[in-house]
Formats: structure tokens, sequence, C-alpha cells
């Protein structure tokens, strides 16, 4: 996907947390960019960084102690050095976040139609208190709410688990923004209601054309709806691709062994699954050169230098992952049995 | 463990248990646990002073099926379809309102206390938030000595065993000192798994015991939980709202929905031919973790939410949702029928089997005792 100028430019950013304990290093140099109308799929497991990722971008990370370094161009704003206002003129307007707990993002003593319109109002103080409430109905229909008139003057306690998502995705459309992050915006959801978000999301990108952040620990959620997919551990991108690239061939032995852990419905039920041994590092403690080295089986001597972030296909520059092996030994190493996977019970203990 | 307040104890039925152990007359010997007619109703208060019942929430309305040894039984559903009330009432933490609980062919729906406990030293629990389940001011020891003690295990051998169910369940033998918040999510769930383990139980509940956790993480304790299960010859009922994960571990499962039983089947075909609309409902909601799939899939989206468990939809629940729902599925109850291989549903118009298959089908034993008398044959043209 070599598509448009890019929405979204980070480069080399860089997120750390002074805590008592030590420095946290939350995001450790993480570049990618966001196509208008695509959907990047930011992967993890918690603790990877990836909602620090997400939020930093928003500009929710900032305070005494953290550090936070790099660029990210939005749309020709410098994000990561903009000042609160110019922040607060882009952050709801032209860039819009959702976050995973819908229950604990909305003010539980506003009426729903009262937080959609304060919203409109903020970013354009010429659309009268009516107008607003006529968008505000009109957003709540086409993320598929029932009865919208009459549910504007509803409390979020009276709303379900789904519908409360849905009115902060409403929320989160009534700027038309042309970058949407979604912070796991279905993990609290039942598989049925999360396919109906879902859908919206997709209904969403081809009617407007944003670009979409997804961030999510669900590589089937990913396989349903992104188009390029980052893989984060331990505050670092492992590798990033194209869908289809990360799927059929994975070059990094973190992603096997996500791909390997999970239960699918169309497979084969084997006996094991093939996990990954061990615990993610702690953040304030990494280990020296790969940061995955102390879980991987294909560990070497090479592995205790950091490994280059770069394409290892030649005809592929967008594919990149952080691994030393060579594109031979990885094609050979992450087949287990007749499916990708990582391999070998016993890792190196650094 | 509260719950059984609410009911005052009933002499007769407590006389009327049988010694634990001791297979009632009858009883199959393979089943460990039977289930019939479970129902859990919730009243619904009003009223400052005086408390009216203004309705009940319909949590397990008339559930029956029977759990064999050696067995593992899913259940799945969306949260509110009653999975975790069922499994809850099975050991007795809910007092059912009506139905028969039992274990080894012992009643065991109004036993006392007193006559519960070696039956619940059979059967434990495992909760879906290890964080919540495990008491934070004991240390691991502690948590597990206590079960240890309970099964008579001598004083001075409550260290090693604890050591050694440690090491059983993945963890370290120098682990045992810490207290809960010192470990991972991954790492509490096999505190708790250990302390189920503890008793040596028959039965072990798990209560979405995976899904607090991480892929990785999830993948270790689903293979930790099949090679304890060769082990020590458990049985588990597996509750979990992902039907991929379920189906990875389950021999058998039920699929609920509304309080109600929709469907249940052996695990792969309940994936390669479901019966009931409601269980391709949700299997079609699944995204597959493999893009070229995806794409492939025709998805039927289901539309809107479960409705109101204080006023379920009559006749049959599913039908506000259903794609193929006709006016016998508003008025009339389906009954919960058998097809070959153990197979059973509760559809009036079921799909992905033949003519012949219908009319060779019966009406199960476990059929709602409200459902109504007419079979999915009776509409065969």
């Amino acid at each position: 996907m070599s598509a448009p100028a890019p929405l979204l430019e980070v480069d080399d950013m860089r997120v750390s947390f002074a805590t008592e304990d030590g420095l946290v290093r939350a995001v450790d140099g993480v570049s990618f960019s966001v196509a208008p109308g695509e959907v990047v799929a930011i992967v993890g497991e918690s603790g990877s960084g990836k909602s620090v990722t997400a939020m930093t971008l928003m500009g929710l990370t900032r305070g005494p102690n953290a550090r936070i370094e790099g660029r990210a161009t939005f749309a020709g704003t410098e994000l990561l050095a903009a000042s609160e206002r110019e922040l607060e003129r882009i952050r709801g307007a032209s860039m819009a976040m959702v976050f995973q707990d819908p229950m604990s993002s909305l003010n539980p003593v506003y009426r729903i139609g009262h937080q959609i319109v304060e919203q409109i109002r903020t970013h354009d103080s010429a659309v009268s208190k009516s107008q607003a409430m006529a968008q505000a109905v009109e957003l709540m229909e086409r993320v598929g709410i029932p009865r919208a008139r009459e549910r504007l003057r509803s409390y979020p306690h009276e709303f379900s688990g789904g519908m409360r998502q849905r009115v902060m995705i409403a929320m989160a459309l009534s700027c038309s923004p042309k970058l949407l992050i979604a912070d796991e915006p279905t993990t609290a959801l039942d598989v049925t209601i999360q396919a109906q978000i879902l859908e919206e999301l997709r209904t969403l990108r081809e009617q407007t054309g944003a670009g979409i952040i997804l961030v999510t620990h669900d590589l089937a959620v990913v396989a349903d709806i992104a188009d390029r997919v980052v893989v984060m551990y331990s505050g670092r991108v492992v590798e990033q691709g194209t869908l289809d690239e990360l799927f059929y061939d994975p070059l990094h032995p973190y992603t096997w062994g996500l791909l390997g852990s999970i239960t699918r419905v169309d497979r084969d039920r084997s006996q094991r699954l093939p996990a990954i041994p061990g615990l993610p590092p702690s953040l304030l403690n990494t280990p020296k050169g790969c940061h995955f080295r102390p879980r991987c089986a294909h560990a070497f001597g090479k592995c205790i230098e950091d490994p280059p972030f770069s394409a290892s296909v030649s005809d592929r520059p967008e594919h990149l992952d952080r691994c030393w092996l060579e594109l031979e030994q990885k094609r050979k190493l992450r087949v287990v049995g007749d499916q990708i996977g990582l391999a070998s019970p016993e890792p190196v203990i650094s | 463990m509260s719950g059984d307040a609410a009911t005052p104890e009933d002499p007769q039925a407590v006389a009327g248990v049988p010694v634990p152990g001791t297979m009632a007359p009858g009883a199959n010997g393979s089943a460990l646990m039977e289930i019939e007619h479970l129902r859990v109703l919730f009243p619904l208060k009003q009223g400052l002073i005086i408390d009216r019942t203004i309705g009940h929430v319909h949590a397990v309305d008339d559930v029956s099926f029977t759990l064999h040894e050696g067995e593992t039984l899913g259940i799945v559903g969306e949260s509110g379809c009653g999975k975790t009330t069922l499994i809850r009432t099975l050991v007795r933490l809910i007092q059912p309102t009506a139905g028969v609980i039992r274990f080894r062919g012992n009643d065991i729906t109004k036993a006392s206390r007193r006559r519960l406990e070696p039956v619940r030293r059979e059967m434990q629990m495992v909760f879906q938030d290890p964080q919540a389940s495990l008491n934070p001011r004991k240390r691991v020891n502690q948590i597990i000595r206590t079960p240890l003690r309970l099964r008579g295990v001598a004083k001075n051998r409550t260290d090693a065993e604890t050591q050694a169910l440690l090491t059983k369940v993945g963890l370290q033998a120098e682990h045992t000192n810490r207290f809960p918040h010192e470990f991972s999510g991954g790492q509490r769930q096999r505190i708790g798994i250990a302390r189920a383990l503890a008793i040596d139980p028959k039965l072990i509940l798990l209560d979405e015991p995976v899904s607090a956790l991480d892929v990785s993480i999830q993948a270790q304790v689903i293979n930790l939980l099949g090679e304890l299960q060769d082990e020590f010859h458990l049985s588990y009922i597996f509750v979990a709202h992902d039907l991929s994960v379920v189906r990875h571990v389950s021999d058998r499962i039920a699929v609920m929905y509304l309080g109600k039983l929709m469907e249940v089947s052996p695990a792969e075909e309940l994936y390669d031919k479901p019966i009931h609309p409601y269980t391709s409902a949700l299997l079609s909601a699944i995204p597959i973790p493999d893009p070229a799939e995806n794409r492939a899939r025709e998805r039927p989206l289901v539309v809107g939410e479960p409705p109101n468990p204080i006023n379920p939809p009559s006749g049959c629940r599913f039908h506000t949702r259903c794609p193929r729902a006709k006016d016998i599925c508003v008025q009339v109850e389906p009954q919960l029928t058998e097809y070959a291989g153990g197979h059973l549903a509760a559809c009036h118009f079921p799909q992905n089997v033949t003519a012949e298959e219908i009319a060779a089908a019966s009406r199960s034993e476990g059929s709602p005792l409200s459902a109504g008398s007419d079979a999915p044959s009776a509409r065969l043209s």
C-alpha cells in the first residue's frame, strides 16, 4: 500500500515515565504511518506500549514525569511539540479517540444528548443548540442506535455496553475526524455486538475516508478489519507490514508465537497450543539487545546486540522486522507441525 | 460461601440425601452430575417499607443436562445468558428456585451445608478474575494450605504438598511466600487452579478462566488445564464467551441464550453443522484470524441485542433476532429435540439436518416443561 501522502507520520517516538522504581520506557522508538482511508492495527500484549502510543498521539500522556521524544506529524501539525491550545483544536475535531471502556469514558451525570452536543459546539460555536441536537440524532442513527431522538435524554447507565460504545463512536464522529484512534473498542463487548461495531468502523472508513488506528490484542479482529499491522513487544515495534504479509509471511519469532497461541474455530483441535514460554519483561529492566531474546527459542549469540528494524525481503521495502535471523532461517524455523508457531519449549534463559 | 441463607433448610430433603460416595441405585455409572429442569429466578423488589416482588429475572430457566466423568462440557453464550449463574448454582453458591441437581446420583439440591461439605470437596471452582478471587492479605502457602488441611493432609506435610502443587501448575516452589499482588495475571490464575486442585477434586467448574489473560498466556493456561485433566482424571465445566477457546477445550458444548439451552452438541459438530440459528449467528460473528478466510466468508450479522431477561420473549426466546422466525416461534416454545449423535437443539426450523434426520429425531427428556408438544418433524412437508 504505497497510497497517497500519509495522514499521520510517526517517526522514532519515545515515551518514558519517571517512577519511584526507575525509568519506565513505555514506548521505545516507534515509527509508522497512516494513510487516509487506511486501517492500521497496533497489536501487542498488555504492557507492550500500544495504548501509550495511541494516547501520546492524542497528547494524553503529557505530564511532569513523562518524557516524550521523536516526531508525529498529523496534517501538517507536529503533535508531540504542539501547545495545549493547538492540541485542543485538533483533538476531538480532526482527530478523535474511542476508548476501551465505554462506561468510564462517558460522564454518568449528564444525558447522552448533552454530551454529544457539547462536543459539537465546543469545536464550532456557530452551531446553535437545536442544530447540534439535530446533528446528534443524525449521528446516533448513523451508528445504529434505535429511537435516537428519545435516547438523547437517556443517561449512560441506561445504555448497554454495546450501545455506550456506539455513543462513543457517534461522539468521535461528530466533527468528521480525519483520523480515528480506537483503543480496544470491542474488547468489553460480546461477539455479536463486536461484529456490529466493526461493521460501523468499516462503514465510517468507506463513507468519510478517515484513517483509523485500531489498538487491539485480538488478532482475529485485526484479520477482520486491518489493512496494515504494527506488532509491538516491550515498547518496540518488532514487525510491521500489510495484513497478508503479517499473517502469511511473518518474519519475527514473536509474531509466530502470537499466531500460534490463538485458538481457532476453523482449525483441527491440536493437543497443545504452541504457547510462548515465560512472561514479557518488565519495562523497568528490559533485556539487553533484542527484547524478546529471553523467551525466544531461536535466540543466538548475536541477539545480545540490538537488531536493526529493517526489511528482510528485498522486493518488500515496507515489510519491516527486528530480528537477526536470515530470511531462509526464519521461513524454516517458524513452521511448527503444519502451522506457524514458536517452536521449542526450552527458552534460552538470559 | 453464602446463598443458602435465602431458603430455610428442608429437614426432609436433608434426610433423603444418601451418604456421598455411595451410588444411588439406578444411577448411570458414568454420569458425574445430572441437572434436571433447573430454574434460578431472582426476584425484583420495589418499595421502601414493604418489599413487593414486581417481577423476576429469568437467569436460568429450565435447563437440563448430564455431565459424564472425565468429560469437558463447554457452556457458551452472550453476557447475561445465565451461564455464570448456572455454574454457581451447581456448587450451590446460589440456591435454585426449582429443579434437581444430582452429584454421583445423590440429590444435592437442598442438602444442608454440613451434607454439602463432602460434595464440595469433589467440586471446585476457578473464577474469571484471579485478582479478586485470591485474598490479597494471604501468602500463597496460606491460600493453598487451607484446602490441604481440609483434605486431611498432615501439618508437617503441607509445605511439601504446597510446593509440589505450585510446580505442577508451572510456578516455582520459592513463590510460596509471596502475596498475590506479586504475580502477573496468568500466574495468579495458576494459583487459583492450584488452590482448586489442593483438595483433590473430581470436577472443576471454570468461569471464564482465561478471558482476562493475554493470548500467549491464555495458550499456556489452556495447555495446563489439559495436562491436569489427564493426570488427575478431572471433569471440567468450562464457561466462556469465546467460542474458539471453548471449542479447543471441550468434548461437548452447550449454547445458552436468555436462560435457556439452545443447543447441546459434540464440540466439532457444533462448528461444522450448527442446528440452531442462534449458534450460527454466534459463529458467524467470530472473526477468524486468517485474512483470506475472513474475506471469503459470508457473514450474516445478527441484529440488535439480547432482550431483557426480566420479561423474556414468548415462544422461542431467540425469535426477536432470528432470521428464520415464523408465527409458531412467537407462540410455542420449541422442545429440545435429540438428533443423531446426541446433538440436541431447541428450534422449530432446524438447519443443517436432512428431512430423514428430522423425522428420526425425538423429544429429549431435557425439554423444558413449558415447551410445546409438536416436534420439528410436524413441519416436514
